[in-house]
C-alpha cells in the first residue's frame, strides 16, 4: 500500500471524523450530551490532528492542536460549556472542514487566525501549567506571541519530539574523542511491565559499546532472591564520538527506574582537562522505596512463556474500502451495459433460429443483470455526503438572518446513484435556504404566533418503489398565496382574473422568473430562482413538488431516480416505431372495453378506470406518427403515474416485452427531444426512444393552456 | 517465523502507517481497532509486542494496559505506547499503567524500530 492511498483513507477517516465531532457538538448545543459526547468530539480532533502530524500537514495540525486543548479542558470539567463557548467550537469545527477540505485540495488552507486566537484564549485562560513540565510546551509559545507564525509553533513541536523529554541541558559537548563510560543499574522492579535490560545492553553495543565489567555485588543469598527482581549492574564504554543524546535515548523508556551514569572517561594527553561535564543521572529519589514495593511474590513469578502466532491478519477492520477511479467505474458499467444489449441481441437471434429454450441462455440473462446490478451498487453513495454539508449551512444562516432553526436529518444512509448525488446538491442548498431564509420566521414572530421560537427544518431521504423522495419541509410561515399570486399576476405569469387551486397557486413559485423576496436578500436570492432548482432536478430526471400549509409551513418533495444508466422499461410499438416505457411510471396495462372509454371529442377520449376518468393520450398524435391504431378500443392503453398532472392513459398499439435498458443520452449523441427522455438499443441491434412520460403527458394537457394553470 | 505486533488503534490510516513500517521490516501485523477488540483478539493469540493508541472509543490504551497487566499471560508482554505528546505527564501515566516504553506520533520509522529493538527480543 502505497503512502498516498494510506493518505487516502487519512482523508476518509477526517470525514468521518468530521461527522462524529459534528453530531456530537450538535448534541451539546441541543443540550443532549454527556461526558462520552464531548470525548467523542475531542478523540475526532485528537485522530486528525495525529494523521495530520503522521502525513505533514503542519496547519491541520496546529490547528488542531489548539481546537483538542480546548476540548480537553471541557471533558476534564476544567470549563463549562456556556454559550459563548459553544459558539466558539462551532465555528473552530468549520475552519476544521475547512482545514481538511483544503488538504484534500478543495481550496485554499482557511484563514483560521481569529478562530485561532479564541482557542488560545481560551486554551490558556484557565489552564493550570503542570509542575513538573520542564521544557516549555509549544502551546507556551504561541501564547506568549499570539499572532506568531504558526510554522513556528509546529518546529517547536517537532523539536521536542527530536530530543524527547530529555533535558539536554549540557553544551554542544567537548570535541568528544574520549569514549564514554555508561554505568547501568536497573532498579530492583526493572523487569516489570516488559522490561528487559539485555536489550538496551545490546543496542548499546549496537552503538559500539563494549562491556567493561558486570556488577554482581547486590545479588542476594538464594533465599531472598527474587525471581523478578533485578540484581545486576553493568559498565560500558561507548566510543566518544557516539551522541550523548543517543545514548541517553537507549535508556528513554528506564531513565527513571535504573542509577544510569554517563560520564566521558578519562583525559587525552592533548586534550585540556576535561572539566566536569559528566552529568550523572540520577534516579528520583521516589523511585527507590517505589522499587522496593513493586517486589513480586515469588509464586507467580515464572512468566507463561510467549508463544509466537502468525497473525491472522486482522485486516478485517481496514480493508472494508477501495477507493476506484470513476472514470474505470464508468467505463465498467458502460461495458456491462454493452454486455447487456449484446446478451439480448443474442437471446432474440437464438429465438429467431427457433433456439429460445437454451437454459443456458437464461442463465446467461440472469447473470448479466446480477452482474448489472453489482456494477451500478458500485457507483451508489449515501446521499450522506450531501447531507452532511447542511447542518453548516443552517449554522450559517442562523447566524445571518438571527433566526434559530434546530435541523433535523433523516435517511442519510439511503444510497443513490453518485452522478445524481453529485448534482442534487446544489438544488438540495437552494432549498434548505429558501425555508430558513423564506419560511422560517423569526423567533418574535415565531413567539407571536405562539410557535416555539426555534424553527425546524428537517431533511429526508427514502427509498420509495425505485425512486428515492428527498423532503425538505420547515414548520415556518408556509407560503403567502396572496402575495405570489399578486406578483405572478403582476409579472403576467397567470391571467388577471384565472383562478387557480392553492396547490396552483403553491407552485407558481417554480415559474420562471418567479422570485417572492421583497428585497433580493443575500441568501436565496442569488439570482437563481426556485425555477432553476426544478430545471436543475428535471435534468437529474427528478420531479420536485410543494405542498405547504398557511401558518405551518412548507414541504418540498423530491422524487429522483436510483441511476441516470439503465432502466426497466416496457417496449411498446405505436406504428412502425418502438418506444420503451419507463416502468417506474406504469401503473397498469390493458385492452379496453367499450364502455370504458368514453370519447370527448374528435380523437379526444377518457378512460374509466374503476369510476375515475383519465384522459387519453395518443401516443402517434404527440410524436406525428401515422398508420398507428386510432381507436383505444382496438389499441393497448397504458395507465401511467407523473408527478405533475397526477394518472393518464397513453394509447400505443402493442406491448412487445418489458426488459432492462440501457440508456443512452441523446443529448450527448444527438440533440434534446421533447417527449423523449433518451434512447436505447434493442435486442435486434435497433435504435428505441425511452418516452419522458411526465413531458409527454404535459404536452397535450397543458397544449393549449399556460403552464401551471390545469391539473389532471 | 516473523514476530507478530499487535497495533490498536482508531484510526485506520495509522494503523495502515504501523503496517507499512512494521511488515518492512519483518514484523507480521495484526490490528485492532481498540482496547475491546483487542482483548478479544489477545484472546486467542499471544503477538510478541503490543502497539497501543491512548484515545480510543470502548476501551483506552491505558485500560487496556491494566487490563493486560493483570493477566499472568501478558504481564511480561512488551507494550508500547503511541502518544501524541511528548510531555512527562503523559509518559508517567503510561509507565504507572504499565507501559514498557512510548513512542510520540507522528513517528519516524526508525525510531519506531529502536523502541521495538529496545524493549522486544
Amino acid at each position: 500500500m502505497t503512502n498516498e492511498e494510506i493518505q487516502g483513507i487519512f482523508f476518509q477517516e477526517c470525514d468521518e471524523g468530521l461527522a462524529s465531532a459534528e453530531a456530537g457538538l450538535m448534541a451539546c448545543r441541543a443540550g443532549e450530551h454527556d461526558g462520552e459526547t464531548i470525548n467523542t468530539v475531542f478523540r475526532a480532533v485528537h485522530s486528525i490532528k495525529g494523521g495530520a502530524g503522521a502525513f505533514g500537514f503542519a496547519a491541520l495540525q496546529s490547528f488542531t492542536h489548539h481546537f483538542e486543548t480546548v476540548l480537553d479542558l471541557l471533558r476534564g470539567g476544567e470549563l463549562a460549556l456556556e454559550a459563548d463557548l459553544m459558539t466558539t467550537l462551532l465555528r473552530a469545527f468549520d475552519v476544521l472542514s475547512d482545514h481538511v477540505a483544503a488538504i484534500r485540495g478543495a481550496g485554499s488552507a482557511p484563514d483560521d487566525a481569529e478562530v485561532l486566537a479564541m482557542l488560545q484564549a481560551i486554551g490558556s485562560g484557565e489552564r493550570p501549567r503542570p509542575a513538573v513540565q520542564a521544557p516549555p510546551e509549544p502551546l507556551a509559545v504561541a501564547e506568549a506571541a499570539p499572532g506568531v507564525d504558526l510554522s513556528f509553533d509546529l518546529d517547536a513541536l517537532l523539536g521536542g519530539l527530536e530530543a524527547g523529554d530529555l533535558d539536554l541541558g549540557e553544551p554542544a559537548a567537548l570535541p568528544a574523542t574520549s569514549p564514554w563510560r555508561v554505568t547501568l543499574r536497573p532498579a530492583r522492579g526493572a523487569l516489570h511491565n516488559g522490561g528487559e535490560p539485555l536489550l538496551l545492553l545490546r543496542e548499546l553495543v549496537a552503538l559500539g559499546g563494549e562491556m567493561q565489567s558486570a556488577d554482581t555485588s547486590q545479588i542476594p543469598t538464594l533465599d531472598r532472591f527474587e525471581a523478578e527482581g533485578a540484581y545486576l549492574g553493568w559498565t560500558l564504554t561507548v566510543p566518544g564520538h557516539v551522541n550523548r543524546a543517543a545514548i541517553e535515548e537507549v535508556f528513554e523508556f528506564v531513565a527513571e527506574d535504573c542509577e544510569l551514569r554517563i560520564e566521558q572517561d578519562g583525559v587525552e594527553p592533548e586534550e585540556p582537562p576535561a572539566p566536569a561535564n559528566a552529568l550523572p543521572v540520577d534516579p528520583p529519589p521516589s523511585s527507590q522505596p517505589e522499587a522496593a514495593t513493586n517486589v513480586v511474590p515469588i509464586k507467580s513469578a515464572v512468566p507463561e512463556p510467549v508463544k509466537p502466532v502468525q497473525a491472522p491478519v486482522a485486516a478485517a477492520t481496514a480493508g472494508q474500502t477501495i477507493r476506484v477511479d470513476l472514470d474505470k467505474l464508468d467505463r465498467l458499467v458502460n461495458l456491462v451495459g454493452e454486455l447487456v444489449i449484446t446478451q439480448a441481441m443474442l437471446a432474440q437471434q437464438l429465438q429467431d433460429c427457433g433456439q429460445s429454450a437454451i437454459q443456458q441462455l437464461t442463465d446467461l440473462d440472469h447473470l448479466t443483470r446480477e452482474l448489472q446490478d453489482s456494477a451500478m451498487s458500485i457507483r451508489a453513495q449515501p446521499v450522506k455526503s450531501v447531507f452532511s454539508r447542511v447542518p453548516r449551512i443552517v449554522r450559517e444562516l442562523e447566524a445571518q438572518t438571527g433566526k434559530r432553526v434546530r435541523l433535523e436529518l433523516e435517511g442519510e444512509a439511503t444510497e443513490l446513484d453518485k452522478t445524481v448525488i453529485e448534482r442534487i446538491g446544489e438544488p438540495l442548498t437552494h432549498l434548505i435556504r429558501n425555508s430558513v431564509d423564506h419560511g422560517i420566521e423569526s423567533p418574535a414572530d415565531r413567539i407571536a404566533a405562539g410557535k416555539d421560537p426555534e424553527g425546524m427544518v428537517r431533511l429526508a431521504a427514502e427509498h420509495r418503489s425505485g425512486r428515492i423522495i428527498i423532503t425538505v419541509e420547515d414548520d415556518g410561515k408556509g407560503i403567502d398565496r396572496e402575495r405570489v399570486l399578486a406578483l405572478a399576476v403582476e409579472r403576467g405569469i397567470v391571467a388577471q382574473d384565472a383562478r387557480l387551486t392553492d396547490e396552483e397557486i403553491d407552485n407558481l413559485i417554480f415559474a420562471p422568473g418567479f422570485s417572492t423576496a421583497k428585497a433580493v436578500s443575500n441568501i436565496s436570492g442569488r439570482g437563481v430562482g426556485m425555477d432553476v432548482v426544478r430545471q436543475n432536478v428535471q435534468a437529474l430526471g427528478g420531479r420536485i413538488a410543494i405542498a405547504s400549509t398557511p401558518g405551518k409551513g412548507s414541504v418540498f418533495t423530491l422524487a429522483l431516480p436510483l441511476t441516470l444508466a439503465i432502466l426497466d422499461g416496457m417496449i411498446v410499438s405505436v406504428g412502425d416505431q418502438t418506444y420503451v416505457i419507463p416502468l417506474t411510471h406504469i401503473i397498469e396495462s390493458l385492452r379496453p372495453s367499450h364502455g370504458e372509454v368514453k370519447r370527448m371529442g374528435p380523437g379526444q377520449h377518457v378512460l374509466d378506470v374503476r369510476g375515475a376518468y383519465l384522459p387519453v393520450l395518443s401516443v402517434a398524435d404527440q410524436l406525428g406518427l401515422s398508420g398507428a391504431a386510432d381507436d383505444p378500443t382496438q389499441a393497448v392503453l397504458i395507465v401511467v403515474e407523473t408527478e405533475e398532472f397526477g394518472q393518464a392513459v397513453l394509447m400505443v398499439d402493442a406491448i412487445v416485452d418489458q426488459r432492462q435498458v440501457v440508456i443512452k443520452s441523446l443529448e450527448t449523441n444527438y440533440k434534446p427531444v421533447p417527449g423523449c427522455a433518451g434512447a436505447t438499443i434493442l435486442g435486434d441491434g435497433r435504435v428505441a426512444l425511452i418516452l419522458d412520460v411526465e413531458t409527454l403527458v404535459a404536452l397535450q394537457i397543458t397544449a393549449d393552456e399556460p403552464p401551471l394553470l390545469r391539473r389532471a | 517465523m516473523s514476530k507478530t505486533i499487535l497495533a490498536v488503534d482508531d484510526s485506520p490510516s495509522m494503523r495502515m502507517l504501523l503496517r507499512a513500517a512494521l511488515t518492512e521490516r519483518g514484523y507480521a501485523v495484526a490490528e485492532a481497532e481498540d482496547g475491546v477488540a483487542a482483548l478479544e483478539w489477545l484472546d486467542s493469540n499471544a503477538p510478541h509486542l503490543v502497539i497501543t493508541d491512548i484515545n480510543m472509543p470502548r476501551m483506552d490504551g491505558f485500560g487496556l494496559i491494566e487490563e493486560l497487566r493483570t493477566r499472568p499471560r501478558f504481564r511480561d508482554m512488551p507494550i508500547l505506547v503511541l502518544t501524541t505528546e511528548s510531555s512527562d505527564e503523559k509518559k508517567a501515566r503510561a509507565r504507572q499503567a504499565g507501559a514498557t516504553g512510548w513512542i510520540v506520533k507522528p513517528f519516524d520509522p526508525e525510531k519506531l524500530a529502536s523502541a521495538i529493538r529496545r524493549v522486544s527480543h
